[in-house]
């Protein structure tokens, strides 16, 4: 089962998800963790997993034989990104805003472009614990998130459970991160701004047709309207964690609650089991 | 004309709290909502829209069903697996979340069957607040271009500052590092990095550091709750005095912060109280900051 964790708004405790439900699935099941918020990858920072494989992640970008090159320019016409500028005496390449979608290479009458790889992020392959852990790291200074996000999701491990930790946002690296996935659980918190970014969340949800549930993380902030959304939308809540200090101060240092509390335990391994039976019935309505 | 950036890196650390309280201590401005995915800044300051926009994003390409022969070579090329035979066969589609409008499609057709659309991507908006203009968008969702959509909305309250005399941009980031915080950094004039004191803050803010460093906007801190975890908040102000970083202020765990975003309200409109006292120096501090880099 390949389940992604997503929120519209930023800090809404994806990661905490993530974390949770890894530690408290992974003596019963084989558990593969895939951190897909290249921007900022914090998922280590609770596993803490031995990484035994670093690799580069890289885009293919042109690369222009100035012996071969006319300056005809149909290349920088043809460059959707204006990743390729003519000058008055070679092809200029703007590596950070090139997609790799190689149409320079097929437009130049000449024969003049290649392909080299550039590098924009690196790939962490680990274990914590019983746990296989693989990370996405987009480079600073690189602005180009999705194809790091897709490299991470190439390391599925295509059974047991596999949990993506996507990045915020509604746009295309969030999409990315969770297209694909059979379950995406959508965790929000009680406020105004939660409400807002779930909403949109919920809207990427439904267009790529993907059953989805809601988690509630400080549940207890008193904004009920959240609640009161879901159930007019007929969506499942599966959790909710009330704001509690400690808490906040065991995540802080990089904690988790499943490893303080047993009885969060218990509740991460049945939030598992019914996004299960969401799924089942998902699938029984479609085929059906 | 001075921008100020309120920026965090990580997600959900105060960035739209701190910056609507900004946006009532600080006068003569044009405030922006840079998070156009997942704008929130208008919850806060209540806008009365005075002017939408669409915003049209990078073509995508759309196929002709009565155009296309079903040979597939658009699929076989498009790198971003956006195109795939429609489920009633024969002719193939564009998934439009995937396109990313690079053209290479139309290159390999062999039936003239695909042409290239800009879409309706969102919208962006010039509204009255009480605390002065506000510049700010929704990105359409699933939309790519998100940096895109931030450059055009900094431009738009740049004229709408120069046209109403307003010395002062200030914005509201997006999260993260890439694209869209790539665009509203670029220009700024200083930059606010709202922190919290948490392994994944600490973190977090490193990159972010590097990445104003990249572009040469100068950054100070502000650690918000920083009385939830002292010793985290300890390691933060370490690694700030290390890198030669100014902490512009801390901002005590205060509940009035919570209830106030759940009353729709800039904390310092809200509720007199200490993370209020805090905000209050902060800008006095910032607003030094902006007068000295005249």
């Amino acid at each position: 089962m390949l389940i992604s964790v997503a929120s519209g708004k930023g800090g809404t405790g994806k990661t905490t998800v993530v974390t949770n439900l890894a530690l408290a699935l992974a003596g019963d099941y084989k558990v593969q963790v895939l951190d897909c918020d290249v921007e900022e990858p914090n998922l280590h920072l609770f596993l803490r997993p031995k990484v035994y494989a670093t690799e580069e992640v890289t885009l293919p970008v042109p690369e222009v034989d100035g012996e071969k090159c006319i300056l005809c320019g149909a290349c920088s016409d043809f460059c959707a990104y204006n990743a390729l500028a003519l000058a008055r005496e070679k092809i200029i390449l703007f590596p950070e805003l090139c997609n790799g979608c190689r149409g320079c290479t097929m437009v130049c009458p000449v024969g003049a472009i290649q392909e080299r790889p550039h590098r924009i992020g690196v790939l962490h392959r680990g274990k914590a614990g019983e746990i296989d852990f693989v990370s996405g790291r987009l480079d600073v200074g690189k602005p180009l998130a999705p194809p790091v996000i897709k490299a991470v999701k190439e390391q599925d491990q295509g059974k047991g459970i596999r949990l993506v930790d996507a990045p915020p946002g509604t746009s295309c690296s969030m999409i990315e991160a969770v297209r694909d996935t059979q379950f995406c659980l959508l965790v929000t918190e009680p406020t105004p701004f939660g409400l807002h970014d779930l909403k949109l969340a919920v809207g990427v949800a439904r267009i790529l047709g993907i059953p989805f549930g809601v988690v509630v993380n400080k549940s207890t902030l008193g904004y009920t309207q959240v609640e009161d959304y879901c159930r007019e939308e007929g969506i499942p809540i599966l959790l909710k964690i009330p704001f509690q200090r400690h808490y906040a101060a065991l995540y802080a240092r990089g904690g988790a609650l499943v490893s303080e509390y047993p009885e969060w335990e218990r509740a991460f391994r049945e939030v598992f089991l019914k996004i299960e039976r969401l799924v089942r019935e998902n699938a029984r309505t479609a085929s059906g | 004309m001075q921008e100020l950036l309120v920026v965090s890196g990580k997600g959900g650390t105060g960035k739209t709290s701190l910056a609507a309280s900004l946006a009532v201590l600080a006068d003569n401005k044009v405030t922006v909502d840079c998070d156009v995915e997942a704008a929130d800044l208008h919850l806060l300051l209540n806008p009365e829209v005075e002017q939408q926009e669409p915003f049209y994003g990078l073509e995508k390409a759309v196929i002709l069903p009565e155009k296309c022969i079903g040979c597939g070579r658009c699929a076989q090329v498009c790198r971003f697996d956006a195109i795939f035979p429609s489920e009633s066969g024969g002719v193939y589609q564009v998934a439009p979340l995937s396109c990313e409008g690079c053209k290479v499609c139309t290159l390999v057709c062999p039936a003239e069957a695909i042409k290239l659309q800009p879409p309706v991507a969102g919208y962006w908006y010039v509204s009255r607040t009480h605390y002065g203009p506000l510049v700010h968008a929704q990105l359409g969702i699933g939309e790519a271009n998100s940096g895109k959509l931030v450059m055009k909305i900094k431009q738009v309250a740049r004229e709408v500052a120069r046209e109403e005399g307003y010395p002062l941009i200030l914005m509201d980031g997006p999260p993260g590092i890439g694209c869209p915080v790539t665009a509203a950094m670029t220009g700024s004039t200083l930059a606010l990095a709202v922190t919290e004191p948490t392994v994944a803050g600490v973190h977090d803010l490193e990159r972010l550091v590097r990445l104003a460093r990249h572009f040469k906007v100068p950054l100070g801190v502000v650690i918000n709750k920083y009385d939830l975890c002292l010793e985290m908040a300890q390691a933060l102000e370490d690694y700030c005095r290390r890198e030669g970083i100014e902490v512009w202020g801390k901002i005590p765990f205060d509940p009035k912060a919570a209830e106030a975003v759940v009353q729709g309200v800039p904390l310092v409109s809200y509720s007199p109280g200490p993370a209020a006292e805090a905000i209050g120096s902060i800008w006095e501090r910032v607003a030094d900051k902006l007068a000295t880099s005249q």
